[in-house]
C-alpha cells in the first residue's frame, strides 16, 4: 500500500485529496483478491495505470487553466499587452545574445571533429609577438618533424582578377596545400576538392565557392571542367563547395594549389605569411601536441640561430582565434541581457502581484468553495506561463529582426557565417528562457497571494488591503530593478566613453574628402617596375586633372586595411648568409617596421605632416640611390637624439638612406600600438621583387564630396587598362570607421539594453507606487480630512520612491564598479570608476524615479477624502 | 440570462470508459469499486476499469454534469465511510442515449458494408 500511495503522488494534490482514499481502497481490494504472481501483475498494472492517467489529469487541468487564463487575460488587455511586451524585451535580448555567443564561442565549427583541429603559430615573445605567421621553411620542417598530427597543412590568402563572364572582378581566395580539404573533412557539393597531385598539375585546378558559382556562372551545372580566365593564367574548375562552407574567411571565393617558389622568398625562414593548421592524432591530447611543438620550435631555433633566435612554435585551439577582447565582450553582453531579463522578470512579478492582489476576492471565493492553495497557485502559474510564452514568441521575432545589427560582433577570424543561424538549438534556448521567465515571475506572486486567500478578502471594507510582507517584497523587487538598471547604464556609459576616446585618437592622417580604391595589378602583366610606373603615372595624372581633385597617390596598402607587412630593420653590413642580405642587429635590440611603397605626394594626399627632409620624388628611380622616408617613431628608436636625415639602414634586401621624416600613422588601427613605418619609392621596387608590396591602393583628396568622383575615376582606370578591375571603393573615413565598427556595435547593443532597462525600471516604479497609492487611498483620504496639506501627501509618496531609488543607486553603483573592473580590458584606458559616468547614471536613475513617481503622486494629491472614506 | 445548456451530442463520441460507467450507474447509485465490478460482470471480464481510469473519468463526468455524487448512504453495517456513491443525472441519461444511438447507427453501417452477418 505504501508503494501505491507513493505512486499516487504523481497525481495533482487536489486530485489526490479528492480520490486518493477511494483509489487506495480499490487497489487494496484487488490486491487482497490476488495471490502469488498475480500480485506482481497487479502492481505492474497499477504502475502503468497511474503513470498514464496522472499525465492525462495534469493535461486536463492545464487545458482548463489555460482556457480560464485566456478568458481572464482578454478582459484586461492593457495589462496583458504590457506583460507580453515586457517579457518579449527580456527574452528577445537574452535570445539574441545567446545566439551570438553560442555561434562564436560554443557551437562546434562546421568541420569534421572540429575540436581536434588546431592552428600552429610561430612565437617571438622577446619582440612581443605571441603569435607570428610561420614561414614556408618552418612549416615544412614542422610537417616533417611533428608526430602529434595526422596532417599539417598550410594556406595563404590571395586575390585574382576574374576575366570574362562580365566585368573584370577582383575576387578573394586562398592558396592551399593538397591536404587542406581532407584535414577539414569537407567534400565538394559538385566535383571534387583539391588533392596533393594538383600541386604539380599543369591544369591549374581551381575549386570555387557556391556564392561565386551562382554570381558569375549562373549556377550552371556544367561548370566543371570549364576554364576560367584569371589575370595570372587560366585555371580549370574541378569543384564547387557547398553553400555553408566557409574557409578560412567569409569572403573566400576560390581555392587553388599552393606552390612554394624560392624566387618569391619562400625559402626565407623570416618570410612570415602562412597560416598553418593540423589535426590531432586520435590518441594525442592538445597539451601533448602543444608541448611537442614547443620542443620542435626550440630545436629549430638551435639549428638556425641567426634566423630563428628567440623564436618558438606553439599550437592553439581554433576557437582561441577569437581574441580575448571579443570573448569578454560577448560574455559581457550575455551578462547585460541577463540583467534585462532580471528586470523584466521583477517587473512582471510586480505586475502579477498587483493583479493577483486585485483578484483576492475571486481567489477567496474559489478557496471558500473548495479550491486548494496549490490549485490556485497552478492557475496563476498558467497565467504567467501563457504570458511568457506569448512574450517568448515575440522575443524570438525581435531576436531574428535584430540579428543583422549584431553582425559586427562576429569576429572575422573564425570560419563561420556572419549572421548566427536561428535553428532548433537557439529556439530551444529561447524556450528554456521563456520557461524560466514564466516560472520566475509567476511563482512568487502566486505563493504570496494564494497563501493568504482566505475569507478576510470577502469581508466588507477589505478592499485593497495588503500585508506588510508583500509590500516589502514588491519594494525589494523595484530596488532590484533599479540596481540592474544602474549596472547597465554605467556599463553602457563606460563603453561610450571608451568609444569616444578611441574615435578621438589621431590616426596620423586626415580623412576629410579622401576617396580610396584598390587596383591590384596582375603580377604577370605588370612584372616590370617601369610598366607599373607608367600605369600609376597615367592614373594619377588623369585623376589629378579631374575638377575638384587636389592630388592623388598610390600606396602598397592603406593603413588599417593591412596590419602586417612588418620587416626586420638590419644593419648596413652585408652578409650573404643572412636571409635579409645584411647583418641583423643585436637580438636584444631587434627593430622592425611596417614596410610600404608609395608614389610621390602620398603624404600630402593623406594629410600626414612632413616633419623633416623631403617626400619621395619622381627622381628616386632604380638608377639612383635607394632612399626611404621614415616615421618619427622610427627616427626616435634608431637614431635617438640625432638628426636622422642622411642616416642609413637596411630593409627589404637593400641599404636605404633616410631623406625624410613624417608623422606616425596608426597602421594597426586606433587601439593597437603600431610599429614604426618605412616608406620606399614605388619606382625603386626592383623587378620581380616583393611583388606583394606593389602599390595597389589609390588615395584621392578632393575639395568635393568623394563619392562624386567614383564614376570618373572608374572611367579613367578603364581607359588606362580595360582589364583592370576596381575593388574596395570607400572613403578614408569609412576605413577608419570600420576600425571602430565592433566597438560601435558594442555600444549600440549595450545602449539598447540600458534603454530597455531604464524604461522597464520606470514602469516598475510607477506600477509599485500606483498600487500603493490605490491601496492606501483611504488612509490618504483620512489624512487629508484631518488637515494634511498636498505637500505632506507628496512627501509621503515621493519620499518612498526616493528611498527606493537611493537604495537601488547605492547598491547598483557598487555592483557597476565590480562589473566595470571585470571588463576593464574593453574600456580602452577609461577608468572603471569614471566619476562622470557614475554621476550620469545617478542622474538618469533620478529621472527614472521622477518619471515613475509623477502620475501616482498626482493621483495621491487629488484623492477625495469623501470618496476614499466611504464604506463599501 | 443563464448560458444555454450543452447539447448531449456535443460530448460525443464518448470515451468507452465513460459509457461503461454511465451504464453501470444507470440502474442504481454505485461507489467506485462497485462500478468496476459491474462493468467487469456486464462485459464478462472483457473490460476492466483501472482505478486511475475510473476516477479520472469520474472527475470529468462530474465536471460535465453526467453524474453527481449522491449523499444517500446504505445501512451503516454495509457502509464504508471512504466510499462515495455516484448517480447518473438527467443530462447523463440523455448523453448515454445519444451515444447508444450513435453506436447503433454505426452497427447498421457495418452490417450494410458486409462486416457483420445480417440478421436472419
Amino acid at each position: 500500500m505504501t508503494f501505491y500511495r507513493a505512486l499516487l503522488r504523481l497525481f495533482p494534490k487536489s486530485f489526490r485529496a479528492e480520490y486518493g482514499d477511494e483509489m487506495c481502497a480499490v487497489f487494496a481490494r484487488e490486491l487482497k483478491d490476488a495471490a502469488g504472481p498475480a500480485r506482481l501483475v497487479i502492481l505492474a498494472r497499477a504502475l502503468l495505470d497511474v503513470a498514464a492517467n496522472a499525465a492525462r489529469v495534469h493535461v486536463d487541468i492545464t487545458q482548463q487553466d489555460a482556457r480560464y487564463a485566456v478568458r481572464s487575460l482578454r478582459r484586461t488587455p492593457g495589462f496583458t499587452i504590457t506583460a507580453i511586451v515586457v517579457a518579449a524585451l527580456g527574452i528577445g535580448a537574452t535570445t539574441s545574445t545567446f545566439s551570438i555567443a553560442d555561434h562564436v564561442l560554443i557551437r562546434p565549427l562546421p568541420f569534421a571533429q572540429p575540436d581536434r583541429l588546431v592552428k600552429l603559430w610561430q612565437t617571438q615573445a622577446s619582440r612581443g609577438y605571441s603569435r607570428l605567421e610561420p614561414s614556408p621553411p618552418n612549416y615544412l620542417d614542422w610537417k616533417r618533424m611533428a608526430t602529434s598530427f595526422t596532417g599539417v597543412e598550410a594556406y595563404s590568402g590571395s586575390t585574382a582578377t576574374l576575366l570574362g563572364n562580365g566585368e573584370p572582378e577582383r575576387i578573394s581566395g586562398q592558396r592551399v596545400t593538397g591536404g587542406v580539404f581532407n584535414l577539414l573533412g569537407r567534400s565538394a557539393a559538385m566535383g571534387r576538392t583539391l588533392i596533393e597531385a594538383d600541386l604539380t598539375s599543369a591544369q591549374n585546378p581551381i575549386v570555387i565557392s557556391d556564392r561565386l558559382w551562382r554570381r558569375r556562372f549562373a549556377a550552371d551545372r556544367d561548370v566543371l571542367g570549364r576554364t576560367v580566365a584569371l589575370d595570372d593564367g587560366p585555371s580549370v574548375i574541378v569543384g564547387v563547395m557547398p553553400p555553408d562552407f566557409i574557409f578560412p574567411a567569409r569572403d573566400t571565393d576560390y581555392w587553388r594549389p599552393f606552390r612554394f617558389v624560392a624566387q618569391n622568398g619562400d625559402d626565407d625562414r623570416n618570410n612570415h605569411y602562412l597560416a598553418v593548421m593540423a589535426r590531432l592524432r586520435p590518441a594525442v591530447t592538445f597539451e601533448q601536441a602543444r608541448s611537442e611543438m614547443q620542443i620542435i620550435g626550440e630545436r629549430l631555433a638551435q639549428q638556425y640561430p641567426k634566423e630563428l633566435a628567440g623564436m618558438g612554435a606553439g599550437a592553439w585551439r581554433w576557437r582561441d582565434e577569437v581574441g580575448r577582447q571579443s570573448r569578454m565582450l560577448l560574455w559581457a553582453l550575455v551578462g547585460a541581457s541577463l540583467c534585462v531579463l532580471l528586470i523584466a522578470c521583477t517587473n512582471l512579478a510586480n505586475l502579477m502581484m498587483a493583479r493577483a492582489l486585485a483578484r483576492r476576492g475571486e481567489f477567496a471565493v474559489r478557496a471558500a468553495v473548495g479550491a486548494s492553495t496549490d490549485r490556485l497557485v497552478r492557475q496563476m502559474l498558467t497565467d504567467s506561463l501563457l504570458l511568457a510564452g506569448a512574450g517568448g514568441v515575440l522575443g524570438v521575432i525581435v531576436a531574428v529582426v535584430s540579428a543583422p545589427l549584431v553582425v559586427r560582433l562576429v569576429p572575422s577570424s573564425l570560419p563561420i557565417a556572419e549572421i548566427p543561424p536561428l535553428d532548433l538549438r537557439v529556439l530551444l534556448g529561447a524556450a528554456v528562457v521563456t520557461l524560466f521567465t514564466g516560472i520566475a515571475f509567476g511563482v512568487l506572486p502566486a505563493l504570496r497571494v494564494c497563501r493568504n486567500a482566505d475569507g478576510s478578502a470577502l469581508k466588507e471594507g477589505s478592499r485593497g488591503g495588503t500585508g506588510r510582507g508583500t509590500e516589502r517584497l514588491r519594494s525589494a523587487l523595484v530596488v532590484a530593478e533599479i540596481v540592474a538598471s544602474v549596472v547597465l547604464l554605467v556599463s553602457a556609459g563606460l563603453l561610450i566613453q571608451a568609444l569616444m576616446k578611441v574615435q578621438a585618437v589621431n590616426p596620423g592622417f586626415s580623412t576629410t574628402n579622401v576617396l580610396t580604391l584598390r587596383t591590384s595589378l596582375p603580377a604577370q602583366k605588370y612584372q616590370l617596375t617601369a610598366t607599373r610606373q607608367q600605369y600609376y603615372q597615367r592614373v594619377i595624372d588623369e585623376t589629378g586633372a579631374l575638377p575638384g581633385v587636389t592630388n592623388a597617390a598610390y600606396i602598397s596598402f592603406l593603413p588599417m586595411t593591412m596590419r602586417g607587412g612588418i620587416w626586420p630593420i638590419l644593419t648596413t653590413t652585408p652578409d650573404l648568409n643572412s636571409p635579409g642580405g645584411f647583418v641583423a642587429t643585436d637580438p636584444r635590440d631587434e627593430r622592425s617596421a611596417s614596410l610600404r611603397f608609395v608614389t610621390p605626394g602620398f603624404f600630402e594626399v593623406m594629410g600626414t605632416p612632413l616633419v623633416q627632409g623631403r617626400d619621395v620624388a619622381p627622381g628616386d628611380t632604380l638608377d639612383t640611390q635607394n632612399v626611404a622616408v621614415v616615421s618619427q617613431s622610427f627616427a626616435r628608436q634608431l637614431f635617438p637624439g640625432e638628426d636622422p636625415i642622411g642616416r642609413q639602414f637596411a630593409v627589404a634586401f637593400a641599404v636605404r638612406t633616410i631623406v625624410g621624416v613624417v608623422g606616425d600613422i596608426r597602421v594597426r588601427g586606433l587601439e593597437r600600438e603600431s610599429e614604426p613605418q618605412v616608406y620606399l619609392p614605388a619606382a625603386q621596387q626592383r623587378d620581380g621583387q616583393l611583388g606583394f608590396y606593389a602599390p595597389k591602393d589609390l588615395v584621392i583628396r578632393s575639395t568635393v564630396p568623394s563619392f562624386t568622383l567614383i564614376p570618373a575615376v572608374r572611367a579613367i582606370i578603364s581607359r588606362v587598362d580595360p582589364q583592370q578591375p576596381i575593388s574596395d571603393v570607400q572613403t578614408l573615413d569609412a576605413v577608419v570607421s570600420l576600425d571602430t565598427a565592433p566597438r560601435l556595435a558594442q555600444v549600440r547593443v549595450l545602449g539598447a539594453f540600458a534603454a530597455a532597462a531604464f524604461l522597464l525600471a520606470a514602469i516598475g516604479i510607477h506600477g509599485l507606487l500606483a498600487f500603493t497609492v490605490s491601496a492606501r487611498s483611504r488612509e490618504i483620504g483620512v489624512r487629508i480630512a484631518l488637515g494634511a496639506r498636498p505637500q505632506d501627501i507628496l512627501t509621503m509618496v515621493v519620499g518612498r520612491s526616493v528611498l527606493l531609488a537611493g537604495l537601488g543607486v547605492t547598491a547598483g553603483a557598487v555592483l557597476a564598479y565590480a562589473a566595470a573592473r571585470s571588463m576593464q580590458s574593453l574600456l580602452a584606458g577609461v577608468e572603471p570608476a569614471d566619476p562622470s559616468v557614475f554621476a550620469g547614471a545617478a542622474v538618469l536613475a533620478a529621472v527614472m524615479t521622477v518619471a515613475g513617481t509623477l502620475l501616482p503622486a498626482w493621483r495621491a494629491v487629488r484623492v477625495d477624502p469623501l470618496t476614499a472614506t466611504r464604506a463599501d | 440570462m443563464s448560458p444555454a445548456a450543452p447539447r448531449p451530442e456535443s460530448l460525443l463520441p464518448l470515451p468507452p470508459a465513460v459509457f461503461h460507467i454511465l451504464m453501470a450507474v444507470a440502474g442504481e447509485d454505485r461507489h467506485g469499486y462497485a462500478i468496476i465490478q459491474e462493468v467487469l460482470a456486464r462485459t464478462s471480464g472483457e473490460v476492466r476499469l483501472s482505478p486511475g481510469t475510473l476516477y479520472r473519468s469520474i472527475q470529468r463526468m462530474l465536471d460535465d454534469d453526467l453524474i453527481v455524487e449522491t449523499h444517500d448512504r446504505p445501512a451503516p453495517e454495509m457502509d464504508d465511510e471512504r466510499r462515495r456513491y455516484y448517480a447518473i443525472t438527467r443530462f447523463g441519461k440523455a448523453v448515454a442515449e445519444a451515444e447508444a444511438a450513435r453506436l447503433t447507427d454505426l452497427v447498421k453501417l457495418a452490417r450494410a458494408s458486409g462486416f457483420m452477418p445480417r440478421r436472419a
